[in-house]
């Protein structure tokens, strides 16, 4: 049977996980250039604010009937931890050195994860999550799984309401403003500060959306899940060009099926059986961001490139 | 000035967090007993495990059976005039985090005996550490067949490289043929896909099995490795459905494991993973859900609720009310401080009812020699410092829990 269609749904649905994180790297580099290495922490904290939830409601409640207080829990845990983090650690830094905020991200990323560690309950090794009942769904050669049907709806939507927010709204349309000189869409009479939290809070708000796929995907939900994650959210925004929303969906899209594809198919490229399987996916990952940062250091749709940076 | 202020106060919150959760890491250390008389001397019995991270529910395991015994040992009074005290450390299951855990034992001069680790590569960055003082260890868990007969054990060549490492756990040298042969035999398996993490003890039991299924004439239609920190296994699951394979055979622990069952299941291949006693835990079963169910597992030893001599165990694990269950190695962790108890025994008692100034090296040697009924049968040491308990047992997922199919020694 050829296996080609199923791995690259697999590498897609792995790709929409990546760039639902992947925003909110991009939207808050594009507007203050910092690289937010807490990103991926938020994401992890997205999933046990969906737990939590669960936990909450009488056990027995049908879990599609939970999914959208689940996904509401998620939204709420993470952006109330993202702005916060934006108000207390961020904020107070802005103006100061460059590796300042990047040093507080990293800080904040260790932070949150050993909180989570120490005081979720049960969170010391994976939690498990719950999943939506009812058997795959068999299309052709592929089948497709309930927990991945929510990563293809919300994917998806979740890309057409940022690109609509971002275009049409006047907040959206103050954010592209602030991009591209903050200095001058302040004196347009744009409140910058208001406009970079609203930025924190929306990748958050996707990032805690990709918790919840990830949780019905995997099952599980854990302290760790962020790190790996987050870094491959941050390379696919690289890959797409970061600072460019639509960007880091292509990037994301790139990157997970590229892994999969090189999971799947390097063992069987004559000379390179060592190098193949799964667990050289990642080393695959890095060396086509390096191609394509070598070729076209600006990422495939590549925005302007900074001008202050 | 605002900013300053609130730049400190988010300094302050930061390291509080973190402080705070390293004193929660550490405030599990010397929570065995003393009650120390006049004058008896200090025995402490060090014990490595993963404590926190995916592996901490096995590890938590052997600590908790490890404690149990230094309890017992001074409720008893087994040796006179000496005073058992455990001190547990976390590996996190990281060979680094091992090795800075056995030198902290080494400088701690009443540490006489370790019990621990968990993983094989844990244990082999310990090793030489522990070895060089002369400090005997005795591990519930490690099973790769390296650690005792050296690097060349499968070329017949087979020579011991550290006189201090001694374990209670059968090798994979055994455990992998014996599932080769339950699956090959008795279960009618005849196309297995072979897949493992990459680590010591992984691949090691994954090329044992694979080496003795072919030997039985079935056949290997894959094999793939993983990287045990990512979760996504779909495209080894695709593989595994297309490979049209009968069986999986996983060299690995549960964290993973469990997550590559169930998505492989998911994937349409309705057929049991098979792994070693690094994925028989209470853990797999949460991990694994309802896809996992027919899954099997060999682990070391007979299955311990059946064993009389267990049964003690099993209660008095129960009255001195510990959280956490014990898990895969509990029986073999109790065993293995026995082991060390014993040892301190003989030495003490050829010296005078007193420990001797190199009593460290006399454990060592002691060690070697005990043999005793132990709650996982007979446990002695070979020339190598193996076990020579060679039972082994093959457990299936069924009605949430595991229940032994198959229990025996590897015929060969």
């Amino acid at each position: 049977m050829n296996e080609l269609p199923q791995q690259l749904v697999n590498g897609l649905l792995l790709g929409s996980m990546y760039g639902l994180v992947a925003i909110g790297y991009t939207m808050v580099y594009g507007i203050v250039q910092l690289i937010n290495f807490a990103h991926g922490e938020i994401f992890m904290t997205g999933g046990f604010g969906a737990l939590t939830v669960w936990l909450i409601l009488p056990s027995g409640t049908n879990v599609l009937l939970a999914l959208p207080l689940m996904i509401i829990g998620a939204i709420i845990v993470a952006t109330t931890i993202a702005v916060g983090a934006e108000r207390f650690a961020y904020r107070p830094l802005r103006g100061g050195p460059r590796l300042a905020p990047l040093i507080t991200a990293i800080g904040l990323s260790l932070a949150l994860q050993q909180a989570v560690w120490a005081w979720y309950p049960g969170a010391k090794s994976a939690r498990t999550f719950p999943e939506i009942p009812g058997g795959p769904f068999e299309l052709g050669p592929v089948t497709i799984q309930t927990g991945d049907v929510f990563l293809l709806i919300a994917a998806p939507l979740s890309m057409a309401f940022l690109g609509y927010f971002v275009m049409k709204t006047r907040t959206g349309r103050g954010m592209q403003a602030t991009a591209q000189d903050p200095d001058t869409a302040k004196l347009m009479g744009i409140n910058t500060d208001r406009i970079i939290v609203v930025a924190f809070a929306l990748g958050a708000a996707f990032a805690a959306i990709g918790a919840v796929a990830y949780g019905l995907k995997y099952g599980e939900v854990q302290f760790r899940m962020g790190f790996l994650l987050g870094l491959k959210a941050f390379t696919a925004a690289v890959l797409g060009g970061i600072g460019n929303i639509y960007g880091a969906m292509i990037g994301g899209l790139t990157l997970g099926v590229a892994e999969t594809m090189a999971a799947a198919y390097i063992s069987e490229v004559p000379g390179l059986e060592q190098l193949g399987g799964q667990s050289w996916a990642n080393a695959w990952a890095f060396v086509l961001l390096i191609l394509v940062l070598l070729f076209r250091p600006q990422g495939i749709l590549g925005e302007r490139v900074a001008d202050r940076a | 000035m605002r900013h300053r202020s609130l730049l400190i106060l988010t300094a302050v919150l930061t390291t509080g967090a973190l402080t705070l959760t390293a004193c929660g890491s550490r405030d599990d250390k010397n929570s065995g007993d003393s009650g120390t008389g006049g004058g008896t001397q200090t025995v402490v019995i060090g014990i490595d495990a993963p404590l926190t991270g995916d592996l901490s529910a096995l590890g938590l395991g052997i600590k908790n059976s490890a404690d149990l015994a230094a309890k017992q040992a001074n409720a008893t009074k087994h040796v006179d005039g000496i005073t058992f005290k455990v001190e547990a450390l976390d590996d996190q299951a990281q060979p680094s985090s091992g090795q800075q855990n056995a030198s902290k034992f080494v400088a701690n001069k009443e540490v006489l005996g370790v019990v621990g680790p968990l993983n094989s590569s844990v244990g082999e960055s310990m090793q030489k550490v522990l070895a060089d003082a002369k400090l005997v260890q005795v591990s519930p868990a490690n099973t790769s067949p390296s650690l005792t007969q050296g690097q060349n054990w499968n070329g017949g060549e087979k020579v011991r490289p550290f006189a201090s490492y001694f374990r209670t756990a059968t090798t994979d040298a055994v455990q992998g043929p014996f599932a080769a042969q339950y699956l090959f035999n008795d279960a009618k398996k005849k196309k297995v896909f072979v897949i493992d993490d990459k680590k010591t003890y992984g691949a090691g039991l994954a090329g044992t099995f694979k080496a003795e299924f072919e030997k039985l004439g079935g056949k290997v239609v894959g094999t793939e490795h993983i990287d045990p920190e990512t979760k996504d296994f779909s495209s080894v699951a695709t593989k595994v459905k297309s490979a049209g394979a009968d069986v999986v055979y996983y060299g690995g622990e549960y964290p993973a494991a469990g997550p590559l069952s169930k998505q492989i299941k998911k994937a349409g291949a309705k057929i049991p993973l098979v792994g070693g006693d690094g994925i028989y835990s209470g853990e797999y079963i949460k991990l694994s859900g309802a896809e996992g169910v027919g899954d099997l597992a060999t682990s070391v030893g007979a299955p311990i609720d059946t064993l009389p001599s267990a049964k003690e165990f099993v209660e008095n694990y129960k009255k001195a009310g510990y959280k956490e269950p014990f898990e895969a190695y509990g029986g073999y962790s109790y065993d293995a401080a026995w082991a060390v108890i014993e040892a301190v025994k003989a030495v003490v008692e050829a010296n005078d009812g007193k420990l001797p100034s190199d009593a460290r090296e006399k454990v060592a040697e002691a060690t070697g020699k005990v043999d005793f009924e132990g709650v996982t049968g007979k446990v002695s040491f070979d020339e190598f410092g193996d076990t020579t308990n060679k039972q082994l047992t093959v457990y299936e997922y069924k009605d949430g829990n595991w229940a032994a199919v198959k229990s025996g020694e590897l015929t060969s």
